[in-house]
């Protein structure tokens, strides 16, 4: 089976219902991916034998009305961890790392009584946008295998948009969720900074990182982000704030009569593709439609984004990339005469050239001398980046924008261009520095390629963004198309 | 090219980062880093006097909490990901550089 007719609230009916159990469940969704993944290449690691015994447990307990995720397959991406279950971050430095212990948020979907089928690919360490720096395969785009699936969470968004799974969760440090949502078609949500533990995540940004979930719908991302969300006493930057029940209030199309939206004239500007243009301001038609106003603001200083991002990040991965020295656990390299030739050359051989390039910059940013010219300059920035997105969201409920400047480009047209697949995070990487929620949504197409719009919040309040997402989705069909592969459908 | 980096301050800087390049690649590498610190420079033209540098966005702010043992004794667990252990231990090549010895 596929879930392309499917969603978390009609799979759960079914299972109550006993229509079907959640090991058959499980049974189709593997025979699906061995089907389809072929194709698209979205997943590193398959978790068979033991999502099958985890299904017959939860088939013989039974599912009751109270348990909306219970008996349901969900795909981890594979930089957080799974006990038991290979979990590389698709490096070959940490081939063959099996995790002694669980992520919190794969431990939140376990107690829900989700099945993790498998883990899926995405750029090495989570550097890149479009899942070719994976050491391991190359995902393809659910709509046309000759473009990019989008990164780094690549996988996870090929995954649900080619119907391998109704849920996969990905992560998010510069747009890694919202731009593969965005280029498959699918819904991704970047929570808050602190909205969602971060223990048991490969860190690679710990300022900008955080998980989020990848679906079909946006009742059902919010569903899975209010499962996933919450303080943990494991990741000292989980917030405390009370995690309400997202998917509880979407059920009206007019939720959105009388909040006013800013979209920065800056999100339109040179550089974005004309279809994604229309397609965001015909979205804004939409919301008006529905009694919301609209408004042109400015984000006068997102264009800087990139270059503090790209310092910011880089510098606080080659601190987090430390860990990474052949000793504990991952790849050592053999041919060694003493430890510092251990360190070296299980670096240099474990690491892929993007990773290398960003330990680069980011060692040289906070290198002496270079200090306060970079890290400092770009950490001064992003203040002023911060204080942009404040002074708009003082009087207005969200910001609407796209996602990214264009749709999927072809494979291997900017892998060997670094500058170049920087800037398709333009619009998503502000939202990171500022640390506040962007969701991504289907908002039309370009030449069969899904066209994904940005809706971004004030901290904390995802409510807003979901709720405007539902409004939009009850309002258009983008998210009822789904792609053809090869006869599956 | 602008030369803001160069090839011996590449060199400089791998050797920082516990990385060595080959010839071939810090050919590759130093011109690409050169347009990336390019691109870092254009934050020279925003003014930041008197600007704060963030460094967290986190609205948490000195957590404590006990300190407390918990999850211990997995030591064999955690040895299964070495790549070479041996009575319980870690095992790493000789610190002292063997081609040293006489």
């Amino acid at each position: 089976m596929n879930y392309f007719k499917q969603d978390l609230a009609s799979l759960h009916a079914d299972l109550v219902a006993k229509k079907l159990s959640a090991k058959e469940l499980t049974q189709a969704t593997f025979d699906n991916i061995k089907a389809t993944d072929p194709k698209i290449d979205a997943f590193l690691a398959l978790n068979e034998d033991a999502a099958l015994d985890q299904a017959a447990k939860v088939d013989a307990a039974g599912i009751k009305e109270d348990q909306p995720l219970a008996g349901i397959p969900v795909a981890i991406k594979d930089n957080i961890v799974t006990k038991d279950l290979t979990t590389t971050a698709a490096s070959k430095i940490l081939t063959n790392f099996n995790p002694i212990y669980d992520a919190t948020v794969t431990t939140k979907l376990a107690d829900a009584q989700m099945i993790t089928v498998g883990k899926t690919n995405m750029d090495e360490f989570a550097m890149g946008g479009s899942t070719e720096t994976s050491a391991f395969k190359q995902t393809k785009n659910a709509w046309d295998q000759t473009k990019v699936p989008g990164g780094s969470s690549g996988g996870s968004a090929a995954a649900v948009a080619s119907g391998q799974v109704v849920a996969a969760l990905g992560t998010d440090t510069g747009g890694s969720i919202r731009q593969p949502a965005a280029f498959n078609g699918v819904v991704g949500m970047k929570p808050t900074y602190g909205r969602v533990s971060r223990w048991g995540l490969i860190a690679f940004g710990s300022s900008l990182d955080q998980i989020g979930p990848l679906t079909r719908g946006v009742k059902d991302n919010a569903t899975i982000l209010s499962t996933i969300a919450g303080h943990d006493e494991h990741d000292l930057t989980s917030s405390t704030q009370a995690v309400p029940d997202f998917a509880k209030d979407l059920n009206d199309a007019t939720s959105v009569k009388g909040l006013r939206i800013g979209l920065p004239k800056e999100f339109l500007a040179e550089g974005v593709d004309e279809d994604v243009k229309n397609a965001i301001l015909a979205a804004a038609d939409t919301y008006r439609k529905l009694g919301a106003t609209v408004d042109e603001v400015s984000l006068p200083h997102n264009k800087y984004g990139v270059a503090a991002y790209y310092i910011i990040a880089s510098s606080e991965a080659s601190s987090n990339l430390q860990r990474f020295d052949g000793i504990r656990y991952g790849y050592r390299a053999q041919d060694v005469k003493n430890l510092e030739d251990v360190y070296v050359k299980s670096r240099s051989e474990g690491f892929g050239d993007e990773v290398k390039r960003r330990i680069m910059l980011g060692t040289f940013s906070l290198s002496a001398g270079f200090y306060d010219a970079y890290f400092l300059k770009a950490a001064k920035v992003r203040t002023v980046i911060i204080n942009d997105f404040k002074a708009v969201l003082k009087d207005h409920d969200f910001i609407m924008g796209p996602v990214a400047p264009t749709p999927a480009f072809d494979l291997g047209a900017e892998i060997k261009d670094p500058i170049t697949m920087y800037m398709n995070d333009i619009l998503t990487i502000p939202v990171n520095l500022a640390g506040l929620p962007g969701l991504s949504l289907p908002a039309g197409f370009s030449n069969n390629l899904p066209v994904g719009m940005q809706l971004i919040g004030r901290p904390f309040d995802e409510s807003t963004l979901y709720k405007a997402g539902y409004a939009f989705e009850q309002s258009t069909d983008f998210h009822l198309q789904v792609p053809t592969l090869g006869g599956q459908n | 090219m602008a030369n803001r980096i160069n090839r011996d301050q590449v060199q400089h800087v791998a050797s920082l980062a516990k990385l060595e390049f080959t010839d071939a690649q810090l050919d590759a590498f130093t011109p690409q880093l050169d347009d990336i610190i390019g691109l870092f420079e254009t934050l020279s033209e925003v003014d930041t006097d008197g600007v704060e540098a963030t460094n967290n966005v986190s609205d948490q702010l000195n957590v404590m909490r006990e300190d407390v043992a918990d999850n211990w004794g997995q030591s064999q667990a955690l040895l299964k990901n070495a790549p070479d252990a041996a009575r319980g231990f870690i095992k790493v090549p000789a610190i002292i550089d063997e081609s040293e010895d006489n």
